[in-house]
């Protein structure tokens, strides 16, 4: 018998505009000490189905319309309240995304991790407390003693989530559901989070429930895969199979839409000359005053950007790439004028930007041009979508009506949009086609350069390939020069001519693409390339056969 | 390749505002609260055409009578018709209500938004001040006013208009301030565009909702603050009334004459109920996050 | 921490200066008050109005000997009774004023926060609506009318509760009480639920929901934390109304608190009273605004603590 089996599962959600379909006839089985991975992009009902089995569903909107899910054979479907809380935290426990949120900021760590002891095991609070501070060591935070009195906002994000590892594993659950762990973490962190759920794993045998919309990162974890589209499971199998003999063509598009090639249209290396710099910055240093509190005295010194220069050459797309906090958005904001900048030079030509004031410099804004990551924040919502192209198109300095109709037209076929939608508002588009009225808006000024700050992170993968092929079109159409910030490794590869990569505010690596991805010089290159996740489960899987076991098996 | 568009020809979109406004609809006591509230309002207005009497004349002979059909709500002490006496002190109430928030709406707005979008220095000591007059017991400074240089309708509007610009601005700045954080904003200011274009077109146009709810829920605290101040004999003067004025009395005669309170009060707090209804439904239509599905 | 409460500390004192200069001003400058040079004063007045405040110095040193005095504690002679100080006048009423006061505020917080609590736990039910509507009514029932409807009503048709006084009969206190209080309990309700609300939908309540413990628990003690705040801070503000709202009351119950003291002050013109009292309540509200802002903040491990990442 499973331990857990979902059979013909149906949740729907009922709201006053009408009911929408979450889940459709999901069956699958867990066995013990399994990894199962749930697998889709947003909207295909993966977090629901993950609710639904922790009965943490909000009941009134949803509802369960059919199916059972069977936990050692019984059906915890419509379980009383009671016997279903003795289940969670103590028999199936949940790790959620965004580890900055999912701890109580106003209680300790140590009184938040014995919760579940105390609730369910009924020891003394002084056992409890031991036997918290050992899984904290366990899941490798050092000064465990200290830690536990700490508050949550003292600790960084991946301290956070081992925190809530923790926690949930600390009654020995038979299964652990782990909802987008590492979405929100920085790649390096990942790889660490994702090797401790797998040795960990190993040790106490427990069944894992691993969700995510990134193929790559459960590559190396899952042995059997279920993947998911707008509710319904369309394709399940082992990892090998899903990988290497693909069936259904939903799948098929996922997989194709990871960028895992360099990048197609090569940029001609003689034509990096110094005749042809676009732009050339030297030594930015853009720092930021962060007040401690209230008080003018206790201020700490951010050094977002830490003396970078670097040249763009035209036509070329540069590549910027580094993990969160590196400066990589601020460098960006930086060459816009976005930020006042402390130090440096930005030369266009022969003008510096830098020193000219705010007047002067109206008169080169439109020479660059930003696109935005939040596709949800980058338009303003009360204007439409005409209105935001003809406030573009009218800088640009084109006046009359029919003049500025057909541009419209044009720049909306330009990024694959149908015309007839202009007179449309943002909120009635979906994210990815806002990101392209956003590209519109920033090709409709014809801009020499234009910076692109983490344009599809907020996409998801397949419409993530469509916003990229179109970057890559319109750069070869209208011979932009394009400065691509991200922390997607492979994203960059794909769409860069050189990379720049920044940590802690300073570039540490600037080459050709392909050099720095195959000849990585700089230690932290290397290590950054080392943790991203390939979808090559057998490749992948190397990386967890070696773990040590320092770990405390008198648990 | 010119083609002539027309741009008719393009199906509308569906503005945000047209989604609160279907989100109000549903609403039903902000509903009621909003047919209350224009029926007071024209009440009122023409108080002079609906009464065949004066808000000031006497009958001696006749003193307080209780309700009848010559006179609706009855008469006070000095034989003046309740009914007449109610709709003319709700012109007055009325009126401070508006025109004092009016006062607080233009120069908090202004103070919130120019403090907010400009940040930095400027906003750290636009704020500070704030805080500085927030921390004044300003009720007590009414008083005082009051006391000092008697009781003037305008001395009356400025004072609580100075009162209840202070939360209006921090409000408003708030709201500048997150709506200045977001990406449209920057891409605005990377086209080049004036400040004055931006605050305009871009900024206030989504401050608007925020501007709408607290200003209908400030008539209220300024008609409350009016009738307070004319309760304790500060505000209007008799013979004009305001609600306050006519409360007061009541109070004096509860035992003898109930109704001369009880009319008056409840005048004042459905017109508040009102306005506090259609302002919280205001808010709900305006702001789904917090609205309630 | 301690930084936070000094600076706090700090910020109060020019707010202080303004509130003692604005009303020395103000009084100074009334038409037909004592200082007013055109007004016939009797003798005894004038002179004891002389030696106290030196009315042929300039205005400013006026200005700094009275600031020297209050900082004494020396609050001036009263205009109307002469012989009898500020200082008396003002202790006489105080009790009255601070018990009324404490009660209302422990009414309103007690009633607020449970009416507060059961609408947050089942929002948009019955027991949502019912408190949120009883909340409403005390926004839009002001002392000055729920006083006088409560009294006819209790004390005048039902004769439950005696008409006036505090502290003479046994049950003089829970109207007056209730009258303060309610419109606070309204505010204060309304506070805890959206502060309620606004913490329940927080990530960190589906990780304890996740850990299996009850809504109780969660509700009181990983939401009330966070969840009060708001109304912590809003014990400053409701301070200040609550003295307010003292003059009302105290004028319709009859109570012999500093509030109709004020009043009745204000109508005999007896300045120094007026400007006694003032400064007097003002200090009051600052010192209750400071407190609040400061336990506000103490609640709030960032501030508390401070951040050493």
């Amino acid at each position: 018998m499973a331990l857990l089996d979902v059979h013909n599962l149906s949740i729907a959600f009922h709201t006053r505009n009408g009911s929408i379909t979450a889940v459709e006839n999901a069956s699958f089985k867990l066995e013990p000490g399994q990894t199962l991975c749930i697998v889709g992009e947003s909207g295909s009902g993966k977090s629901v189905l993950c609710s639904s089995i922790m009965g943490l569903l909000p009941t009134p909107p949803a509802r369960i319309e059919s199916g059972v899910i069977n936990l050692d054979g019984k059906n915890i479907i419509n379980m009383d309240n009671g016997p279903l809380r003795a289940l969670r935290g103590n028999r199936i426990a949940m790790i959620f995304q965004d580890p900055m949120t999912s701890l109580n900021p106003y209680m300790k760590i140590g009184n938040q991790v014995i919760e579940p002891i105390c609730l369910h095991k009924n020891l003394s609070r002084k056992a409890a407390w031991e036997q918290a501070i050992k899984m904290i060591s366990n899941v490798g935070l050092s000064d465990p003693y200290q830690l536990m009195k700490k508050y949550p906002h003292e600790l960084s994000g991946g301290m956070r989530q081992r925190v809530m590892i923790a926690m949930a594993l600390i009654n020995k659950p038979d299964i652990l559901i782990a909802d987008e762990p590492t979405t929100a973490l920085d790649v390096t962190i990942q790889a660490q989070i994702l090797q401790l759920i797998k040795k960990i794993q190993q040790k106490i045998n427990i069944a894992v429930i691993f969700v995510s919309h990134d193929l790559g990162v459960i590559s190396g974890i899952a042995d059997n895969i279920l993947v998911m589209k707008k509710g319904e499971i369309v394709e399940e199998g082992s990892a090998d199979d899903i990988f290497y003999h693909t069936k259904h063509p939903y799948t098929k598009n996922l997989l194709a839409s990871i960028p895992n090639c360099a990048k197609l249209d090569k940029y001609d290396n003689k034509d990096r000359n110094s005749q042809n710099i676009l732009l050339s910055i030297k030594n930015i240093k853009t720092y930021f005053n962060q007040t401690d509190g209230w008080l003018p005295s206790n201020r700490q010194l951010v050094k977002a950007v830490d003396d970078v220069s670097l040249e763009i050459y035209k036509g070329e797309t540069l590549g910027l790439v580094g993990e969160s906090g590196s400066g990589k958005s601020t460098l960006g904001r930086s060459i816009m004028r976005l930020v006042s900048i402390n130090n440096g030079r930005i030369l266009l030509g022969d003008n510096n930007l830098a020193s000219l004031n705010s007047y002067e410099l109206k008169l080169y804004r439109r020479e660059f041009q930003m696109i935005f990551q939040d596709p949800y924040a980058s338009l303003n919502p009360r204007i439409t979508v005409y209105d935001a192209l003809t406030e573009a198109l009218k800088v640009r300095g084109v006046s009359s009506t029919e003049k500025i109709l057909n541009e419209v037209n044009e720049l909306m076929l330009d990024v694959g949009l149908e015309p007839q939608h202009i007179r449309k508002y943002p909120h009635e588009f979906s994210g990815g086609q806002r990101q392209r009225i956003a590209i519109a808006r920033a090709i409709a000024l014809k801009p020499k350069l234009i910076i692109a700050d983490e344009p599809v992170s907020a996409l998801d993968v397949t419409i993530q390939a469509q916003i990229l092929e179109l970057l890559l079109n319109l750069v070869k159409k209208n011979n932009l020069t394009m400065l691509f910030i991200s922390h997607d490794l492979s994203v960059i590869r794909y769409m860069s001519d050189r990379v720049a990569v920044m940590y802690q505010g300073k570039i540490v690596e600037m080459d050709n693409t392909e050099t720095v991805f195959t000849q990585a010089k700089h230690p932290y290159t290397r290590a950054l390339l080392s943790a991203i996740p390939v979808p090559d489960p057998i490749n992948e899987r190397k990386k967890y056969m070696s773990i040590a076991a320092t770990y405390d098996t008198a648990l | 390749m010119e083609r002539v568009i027309d741009i008719r020809q393009f199906e509308r979109g569906r503005s945000l505002w047209q989604d609160a406004y279907t989100r109000l609809r549903r609403n039903k006591f902000a509903l009621i609260g909003l047919v209350f509230l224009l029926c007071m309002i024209v009440l009122a207005v023409f108080a002079d055409i609906i009464s065949p009497y004066s808000y000031e004349t006497q009958d001696l002979y006749l003193g307080a009578t209780p309700p009848s059909t010559k006179h609706w709500l009855g008469t006070d002490t000095l034989g003046r018709d309740l009914f007449t006496r109610i709709l003319y002190g709700g012109r007055v109430s009325l009126m401070v209500g508006f025109l004092a928030t009016a006062v607080a709406l233009i120069i908090g707005v202004t103070w919130g938004t120019v403090s907010g979008y400009m940040g930095g220095r400027i906003d750290n000591a636009m704020m500070r001040i704030v805080d500085i007059l927030y921390a004044l017991p300003f009720t007590i400074f009414i008083i005082l006013l009051m006391v000092v240089f008697g009781q003037n309708i305008y001395l009356l509007f400025l004072a609580i208009g100075a009162v209840e610009w202070l939360t209006m601005a921090r409000i408003i700045r708030g709201q500048v301030i997150s709506i200045r954080n977001q990406d449209y904003i920057d891409a605005a200011i990377s086209m080049g565009l004036s400040r004055f274009r931006i605050i305009f077109r871009h900024v206030l146009p989504n401050v608007l909702g925020p501007i709408i709810v607290y200003t209908t829920l400030t008539i209220p605290n300024v008609i409350l603050l009016e009738s307070f101040l004319s309760f304790l004999g500060l505000g209007i003067q008799p013979p004009q009334s305001s609600w306050g004025v006519l409360i007061s009395s009541g109070v004096e005669t509860i035992e003898e004459y109930p109704w001369l309170l009880i009319y008056p009060a409840c005048v004042l707090s459905i017109t508040l109920f009102s306005l506090n209804f259609l302002g919280d439904g205001l808010r709900d239509a305006l702001d789904p996050r917090i609205a309630k599905d | 921490m301690l930084r936070y409460i000094l600076f706090r500390c700090l910020q109060a004192v020019p707010v202080l200066l303004i509130v003692i200069s604005f009303t020395f001003i103000l009084v100074r400058a009334a038409p037909g008050g004592p200082f007013d040079s055109e007004k016939v004063v009797p003798p005894q007045i004038l002179e004891i109005l002389n030696e106290r405040y030196h009315l042929d110095d300039p205005l400013h040193t006026q200005l700094s000997d009275y600031i020297l005095n209050l900082i004494k504690g020396d609050l001036g002679p009263s205009f109307r009774f002469p012989g009898r100080s500020v200082n008396e006048l003002i202790l006489n009423g105080l009790p009255y004023t601070l018990e009324l006061g404490l009660y209302a505020i422990l009414f309103a917080l007690f009633t607020g926060v449970l009416a507060g609590l059961l609408a947050a736990s089942r929002p948009n039910s019955i027991q949502d609506y019912i408190p949120m509507s009883l909340a409403m009514t005390g926004i839009c029932l002001p002392a000055f009318v729920l006083g006088p409807i409560l009294l006819l009503i209790f004390s005048i048709w039902l004769e439950w509760f005696p008409v006036s006084g505090w502290g003479q009969f046994s049950n003089d206190k829970i109207l007056p009480t209730i009258t303060l209080g309610s419109a606070y309990s309204a505010y204060i309700a309304r506070l805890t639920r959206g502060g309620m609300l606004e913490i329940l939908s927080q990530d960190f309540i589906r990780t304890a929901r996740a850990k299996g413990l009850s809504e109780a628990t969660i509700v009181l003690k990983h939401g009330i934390k966070g969840g009060l705040i708001p109304v912590i801070s809003f014990l400053g503000p409701a301070m200040a109304g609550l003295l307010s709202g003292s003059f009302v009351v105290e004028s319709i119950f009859q109570i012999p608190g500093l509030g109709r003291f004020y009043i009745q002050a204000a109508f005999n013109r007896d300045y120094t009273m007026i400007m006694g009292t003032t400064i007097f309540f003002a200090f009051l509200i600052i010192f209750f605004n400071l407190l609040s802002d400061i336990v506000a903040a103490w609640l709030n491990p960032r501030i508390r603590y401070g951040s050493s990442n």
